[in-house]
């Protein structure tokens, strides 16, 4: 796995209401360059609902978002997102067009590379998740591991700082998981920058440097993984390892 | 049996079919083609615009577009032809010198065929799943490529079976442009045979335009049926056993 030209990701005091639900109060997240943040906690408690904040697919109703170090709230949201990967639980392909399009999409109408050089740099992603015969063909033709693994080839066609991953392994057969999570470890292992919502906690303990602990909107625990799951400090956590362990 | 003559004689009378299908297929069928076509595409074009415009996130737009597509889809087709093709015809004649109906007939067509196809389109961009645009927008792409490179080209394909239903409705509604006065090279199908029916006092140049209809709408009912099938079982692929999945796990196969 190559190395990536990964960032820091800091989320500062981010709030964000949906009329009088609260939805996150006030949390902080920090990430450091090449580094992998797991985020763990009951469904609800708006894991899902952070990662699309910190990447302005909903814009927060107040505190602040440091990539690198650098606040990037005033900046013109898509380009900030193309520096941002996203994998979804539904993996979200795009249908109507080839694995090899998928990945190859943003590269041309975004990166504006010629379409032979989007078709060879998406095949060599495709390559990396061990996908490139299936170029082809269209994603309804793969089975759920091989559509996240393209859709995870989708998003480092750009190249991101960081990347998210939204409980990508939930909506898998319990077979396809072993596959995807070792590829998420080999990034990990490669530098990039992760932020991981996930309910693997296998993956949370081993491959995150650090875990964060979410409940109705707020940041619980955090800390190394050894610390959150061998030894938990409030009622909260304990009770929830000890529903999902 | 002289009733059943009679009846056979007034519907199936071969030989003034015979006579009328020569004019019907040079003149006719150009025309209808011509009057279906042009509002079809045009329609198309307004229908995305208006379509745009429902599921859009302004809402003066969605209200404009709401607005419009009451109007043309309420009002009956007789009344909308010759509304336009009545009123404006004038207008049309002082400012281009030009008589002919057509223009104004496309027009008519066009404003209520755009009413439906609005509507069909807006369904089909309204049923793909918002995972597609939250997809698009996280790779980066504005909303409004979002919704022309992902959202909208997978709506359209939904709807396929419902866009040729509605162009089958225009190839009969076109019949109705009669009532603008055609001269003899301008008319479609149906006056080519009611003119027929009426100088010959004989209901066979009816059935003969009635089967010119079938002959365009028939093929296209069963393309409908064909589309529909395909979109729901998919395009038949080869499904190629997966190498890298097999070293997983049993689940090689979707």
């Amino acid at each position: 796995m190559s190395e990536f030209a990964s960032g820091s990701l800091t989320g500062k005091n981010l709030h964000l209401s949906f009329g009088t639900n609260h939805v996150l109060r006030g949390i902080d997240l920090h990430v450091e360059k090449g580094t992998t943040a797991s985020v763990i906690g009951p469904s609800g408690s708006g894991k899902s609902t952070l990662l699309r904040v910190m990447n302005r697919l909903i814009e927060p109703d107040q505190g602040d978002i440091l990539l690198d170090g650098r606040s990037v709230l005033k900046d013109n949201p898509d380009e900030l997102r193309q520096r941002i990967g996203m994998v979804f639980q539904q993996f979200n392909l795009f249908p109507h067009k080839t694995v090899v399009d998928n990945v190859s999409l943003a590269l041309r109408k975004l990166r504006k590379l010629p379409a032979e050089q989007a078709r060879a740099e998406a095949l060599e992603q495709l390559d990396l998740v061990g996908l490139k015969h299936k170029a082809d063909v269209r994603p309804a033709n793969l089975s759920g591991g091989q559509q996240q693994r393209v859709a995870i080839a989708r998003a480092l066609a750009m190249k991101p700082e960081v990347m998210f991953f939204d409980e990508a392994t939930s909506a898998l057969d319990p077979e396809l998981v072993k596959g995807v999570l070792a590829l998420m470890a080999d990034l990990a292992k490669g530098g990039m920058t992760m932020v991981v919502v996930t309910h693997e906690m296998g993956f949370s303990r081993n491959v995150s440097d650090t875990v964060t602990f979410m409940d109705a909107g707020v940041v619980v625990e955090s800390g190394p993984p050894e610390q959150l799951f061998t030894n938990p400090q409030t009622e909260r956590l304990q009770g929830f390892l000890s529903d999902v362990l | 049996m002289d009733a059943l003559d009679q009846l056979a004689k007034t519907f199936f009378d071969w030989e003034a079919m015979a006579a009328v299908i020569p004019n019907m297929l040079k003149v006719g069928l150009p025309n209808t083609l011509i009057l279906a076509v042009s509002s079809g595409v045009l329609g198309c074009i307004l229908g995305m615009v208006l379509a745009i415009m429902g599921t859009s996130r302004s809402t003066p737009l969605r209200v404009l577009s709401r607005i419009y597509t009451d109007i043309f889809r309420g009002v009956p087709a007789i009344v909308v032809i010759l509304l336009i093709g009545i009123g404006l015809g004038p207008v049309i004649r002082q400012l281009t010198g030009s008589t002919n109906p057509f223009p104004l007939g496309i027009l008519a067509l066009t404003l209520m065929a755009s009413a439906y196809i609005g509507e069909i389109f807006r369904s089909g961009i309204q049923s793909v799943e918002k995972g597609q645009l939250e997809a698009s927008r996280a790779l980066g792409f504005s909303y409004n490529s979002s919704m022309r490179l992902v959202v909208i080209p997978q709506g359209i394909r939904r709807v396929l079976p419902a866009l040729v239903n509605q162009f089958i409705s225009l190839i009969k509604d076109s019949s109705l442009i009669y009532l603008l006065g055609l001269l003899a090279s301008q008319r479609e199908i149906f006056r080519i045979g009611n003119d027929a029916a009426a100088n010959t006092g004989n209901l066979s140049p009816l059935i003969a335009a009635a089967a010119m209809y079938l002959v365009l709408t028939v093929p296209l009912t069963h393309l409908v049926n064909y589309i529909d099938n395909r979109l729901r079982t998919g395009r038949p692929e080869k499904k190629q056993p997966d190498d890298a999945a097999a070293l997983i796990g049993k689940g090689a196969q979707p």
